[in-house]
C-alpha cells in the first residue's frame, strides 16, 4: 500500500490500471482529461498494457467502448459537460446492449454560458437510461467506486454500464491524502478477467447481438434491463462486503450517515459537498446544535430501501442539488425530486426541502453548510416550511 | 486465414458455404442484401459483421429471424467506425495479453451511404488513423433508403428522393454532386493500405476486393454500389442489370488503390450512353434531354480523368 497525497483523476487512473483494462478510448475535456493523460502516461510507460485510442469525438468514444465490451474487453472511458453530451446517442444503447462499461463523468456545467465549474446536471440527464450512477466523496473513494464499478458491472446478473462521478475541480483536481493498494490486493478482489457471459461477440459463438424488434419484443428487453438494475442493488451490496473485507474500508453500499444521532433534521446530498457538511456538523454539535447528514452515494440503481431506512426517522431532510430541472414539479433539483418521490409512502414522512446550491461550480462553504443546517433544525421546531425550493447563494 | 486464396476468379474459387442466409425482410431485388451475401461469403467463419443503422439493419435483422450465421452487431447509424474501431482493439489487446486465443479474426464493419458519407464520416476517418486491423464496407444505395428514400450525401445529381422532389419551381431534384468518398479516403488516410470500389453485379470483383480488404494489415475501406429497386424506381429484377449498366455507362467505376496505386479492375469495352442506365430507373424520369446532355459531359470527363477512356 502506498499512501499519497493525489487527486481524483490519478486515483481512478489507478483503479483502472489495477483492472487491468484492455480499450481505453480518449477525447479532451475538462475537468475529466487528466485521467486520460495518466492512462497514456502509464501506457507510455509500461505500466499499463491497453489498446489506447485517440477519439475524434465523444460518440465515437462510447461507441467504441460499447463494442469493445460487446467482444469481451474490460474498457475504461469517460467525459464531462456538453462532451457527455455528444456522446448521448452512443450513451443510450450501452445499457441496452447490456455490456459493462465503466466510465468517469467529470462533473461540468453545460454550455452556454461556457462553464469550467462543477454541476451534476450533465450526468443527471442521463439518469434514466439505465446507467449505474455513483458519487464519490473525495479521490480515495474515487478509486474504490471505480475499482467495485467493474465488479458490479461484469456481474452476468447485472451487465449494466457505470458511472463514476467525480465533482469537477473540487475532486478531479484537489489532492487529498489516499491510500493507494498493491496491485496483488486489488487483483485479489479484481481478478484481470470479467466472468464469462453470454453476450460475447466472437467467431466461437455466432450470436446476433441488438437486432430490430418491434413491438414484439422490445417490453420484454426494457424489462429484462428493469430487473438487472434491480439485480445491481443486491450485487452492490455483495460487493461492498467483499470490498470492506479486503480493504478495511469502503464504507456502506447506498447512503452514509453522518453526524445523524440525535437529529431531528439532515441535509442530504451527492459527491464532494459531503466535506464541508462535515465540518459544519461537527462546529454545530459542539455548539450543541445537532443536525445530520445522509451522503447518498448511488443514485442509480436508488435503493428506496435504504433511501427510506435512513430518512424516515427525521423530521426534516433539506436536499442539497447542484443541479436543476427546470419547469419540474416545484421546479426544484432533480435529487430532490427522487428521494421526495421515495419518502412519499412513509404515513409520518419527513418534510423534504430543496436547496439548489453550487451551480457552476461557485464553492460551498463550511459557513453556507451551517446556515441551512440551522435552517433544516429550525423547521423542524417550528413544522413551518415557508419555500418548499430555495437557491442558495444567488446574487439578486 | 480462413481461406486458402484470395483472388475469386471463377464460380469454382466461390465458397458453397453461406453466411447469411434467409430470415431478412427486404425488398425483392434488394441490391445490399445481396452485397451482405456476398461479404460473408468471401469473409468465411472467422468473421463478424457490424451493421451500422440503415436498411441492413432495420430490414435485414430482426429479433429471433436473424440471417447472420456469423457474429453479428448493431452499431448507430453514424458510429461503424467506432464498433470496427472498438472490436479490433479489443481482440488485439486481449490475445496480446493472453485473455483471448491467437487467431485471425475477420473485422468487417457495414454501413450505408448516409451512415457512411454523412452522418458517420468523422468516425470512419479516426478508424482509417490508428492501424486497428478491420474493413469498413458502405453500401452505396444512393440514398437514406430505410427512411423513405432521403438525399444523401452519395445521391447522383438529377435524382428523386423524397427531399429533393422534382417540382413546378425546382425541376432536377438533386443538385448536389456525389461526393467521391473512397477519393477522399484514399487521399485523406495515406496509411490505408488497400481502398477499392465494387457493384453486386460483379460479384467475383466484389468477394476478392472484400478479401484484399480483409487481408491487408490495417484498415481497409471498400464501396459497394448497390442498386436498391424501392429508392430508384424500377422493378426489382432489374438490380443485376441496373448495376452492370452503372459500370458499363460509366456512373460507377470499379477500381482498387493499393499501396497508394490506382488500377481499374474493370474496363468496359465500349461505353454505353448514360441515358441507357437512366431510363430503367423512375428516380430519374424527369430528366430532360439537356440534362441527361449535361449529366453525359460529367461522366465522360470522370471516366477520362479515371483512364476509362
Ligand atoms: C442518429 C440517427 N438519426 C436518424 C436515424 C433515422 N434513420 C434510420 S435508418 C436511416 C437511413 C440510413 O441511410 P443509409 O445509411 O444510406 O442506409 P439505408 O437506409 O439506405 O440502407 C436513418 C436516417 C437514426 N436511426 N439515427
Ligand atoms: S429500400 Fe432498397 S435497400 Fe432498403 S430493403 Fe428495399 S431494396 Fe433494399
Ligand atoms: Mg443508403
Amino acid at each position: 500500500m502506498v499512501r499519497m497525497l493525489t487527486t481524483g483523476t490519478t486515483t481512478i487512473a489507478t483503479a483502472v490500471k489495477h483492472a487491468d483494462v484492455d480499450v481505453i478510448s480518449a477525447y479532451p475535456i475538462r475537468p475529466y482529461t487528466g485521467v486520460m493523460n495518466e492512462l497514456a502516461r502509464m501506457i507510455a510507460d509500461g505500466e499499463l498494457d491497453a489498446e489506447y485510442i485517440v477519439c475524434d469525438s465523444e460518440h465515437t468514444q462510447f461507441e467504441i467502448a460499447k463494442h469493445a465490451a460487446a467482444c469481451g474487453a474490460r474498457v475504461f472511458t469517460g467525459s464531462a459537460g456538453i462532451g457527455w453530451a455528444f456522446a448521448h446517442e452512443a450513451l443510450v444503447v450501452t445499457p441496452s446492449d447490456r455490456v459493462p462499461v465503466v466510465a468517469m463523468v467529470g462533473n461540468r456545467a453545460l454550455d452556454d454560458p461556457g462553464n469550467f465549474g462543477v454541476e451534476h446536471t450533465d450526468v443527471l440527464v442521463t439518469r434514466d437510461l439505465g446507467w449505474m450512477m455513483c458519487w464519490p466523496e473525495n479521490p480515495q473513494e474515487a478509486y474504490d467506486l471505480t475499482l467495485m464499478g467493474y465488479k458490479i458491472a461484469e456481474n452476468p446478473k447485472v451487465l449494466l454500464p457505470y458511472i463514476v462521478n467525480c465533482d469537477g475541480n473540487f475532486i478531479t483536481h484537489v489532492r487529498f491524502p489516499v491510500d493507494l493498494p498493491d496491485e496483488e490486493l486489488a487483483k485479489e478482489f479484481l481478478p484481470s478477467t470479467p466472468p464469462p457471459r453470454h453476450n460475447v461477440l466472437h467467431p466461437d459463438r455466432p450470436l446476433s447481438i441488438a437486432p430490430h424488434v418491434d413491438y414484439y419484443w422490445g417490453a420484454e428487453i426494457r424489462r429484462q434491463m428493469d430487473q438487472a438494475m434491480k439485480n445491481a442493488i443486491e450485487v452492490t451490496r455483495k460487493v461492498h462486503e467483499e470490498f470492506n473485507k479486503i480493504f478495511g474500508r469502503g464504507g456502506p453500499p447506498f447512503v452514509e450517515e453522518i453526524y445523524t444521532e440525535g437529529a431531528d433534521a439532515v441535509l442530504m446530498g451527492v459527491g464532494g459537498m459531503a466535506m464541508p457538511a462535515r465540518a459544519a456538523l461537527k462546529q454545530l454539535r459542539r455548539e450543541g446544535i445537532k443536525v445530520g447528514y445522509v451522503k447518498l452515494r448511488r443514485f442509480r440503481p436508488f435503493s428506496t430501501e435504504d433511501v427510506v431506512n435512513a430518512l424516515r426517522k427525521f423530521k426534516v431532510v433539506g436536499v442539497l442539488d447542484m443541479d436543476f430541472s427546470f419547469g419540474s414539479a416545484h421546479t426544484g433539483g432533480i435529487i430532490f425530486q427522487e428521494v421526495r418521490s421515495a419518502l412519499y409512502d412513509l404515513p409520518d414522512r419527513p418534510k423534504v426541502v430543496n436547496y439548489i446550491i453550487g451551480l457552476g461550480g461557485r464553492e460551498i462553504t463550511v459557513d453556507v453548510m451551517r446556515s441551512l443546517a440551522k435552517e433544516v433544525n429550525e423547521i423542524a421546531k417550528t413544522g413551518e416550511v415557508k419555500q418548499v425550493v430555495k437557491w442558495i447563494g444567488l446574487r439578486e | 486465414m480462413s481461406w486458402d486464396k484470395i483472388e475469386i476468379r471463377t464460380l469454382k474459387d466461390v465458397p458453397k458455404e453461406e453466411y447469411f442466409v434467409a430470415g431478412h425482410r427486404t425488398c425483392q431485388g434488394c441490391g445490399p442484401a445481396l452485397a451482405c451475401r456476398y461479404l460473408a461469403k468471401a469473409g468465411g467463419p472467422r468473421a463478424i459483421c457490424i451493421t451500422a443503422t440503415g436498411c441492413m439493419y432495420v430490414a435485414n435483422c430482426s429479433y429471433n429471424t436473424t440471417p447472420w450465421a456469423i457474429p453479428w452487431m448493431h452499431a448507430q447509424l453514424g458510429g461503424i467506425g467506432s464498433a470496427v474501431e472498438g472490436a479490433a482493439a479489443a481482440y488485439k489487446a486481449m490475445m496480446r495479453k493472453g485473455k483471448l486465443k491467437k487467431e485471425e479474426i475477420h473485422v468487417i464493419g457495414l454501413a450505408g451511404d448516409g451512415g457512411a458519407a454523412d452522418i458517420g464520416l468523422s468516425a470512419i476517418s479516426g478508424a482509417m488513423l490508428t492501424g486497428h486491423d478491420h474493413l469498413i464496407i458502405t453500401y452505396d444505395n444512393e440514398s437514406y433508403a430505410n427512411t423513405g428514400i432521403q438525399a444523401s450525401s452519395l445521391t447522383p445529381w438529377g435524382a428523386w428522393t423524397t427531399f429533393t422532389p422534382p417540382g413546378k419551381m425546382l425541376r432536377l431534384g438533386n443538385v448536389r454532386v456525389k461526393k467521391d468518398l473512397p477519393k477522399m479516403i484514399a487521399a485523406g488516410h495515406p496509411n490505408v493500405r488497400y481502398v477499392a470500389t465494387a457493384s453486386t453485379s460483379f460479384p467475383f470483383d466484389l468477394m476478392t476486393k472484400i478479401r484484399k480488404g480483409l487481408a491487408v494489415k490495417g484498415p481497409a475501406y471498400v464501396q459497394i454500389h448497390t442498386p436498391c429497386p424501392k429508392g430508384w424506381k424500377y422493378p426489382p429484377e432489374l438490380t443485376v442489370r441496373i448495376g452492370r449498366l452503372a459500370v458499363e455507362t460509366g456512373m460507377w467505376a470499379l477500381y482498387e488503390i493499393e499501396d497508394g496505386q490506382f488500377r481499374l479492375t474493370f474496363k468496359p469495352p465500349k461505353r454505353k450512353p448514360v441515358a441507357e442506365y437512366l431510363k430503367l430507373q423512375g428516380r430519374f424520369a424527369h430528366l430532360r434531354e439537356p440534362d441527361i446532355r449535361y449529366l453525359q459531359e460529367q461522366v465522360d470527363a470522370a471516366c477520362k480523368q479515371l483512364g476509362i477512356d
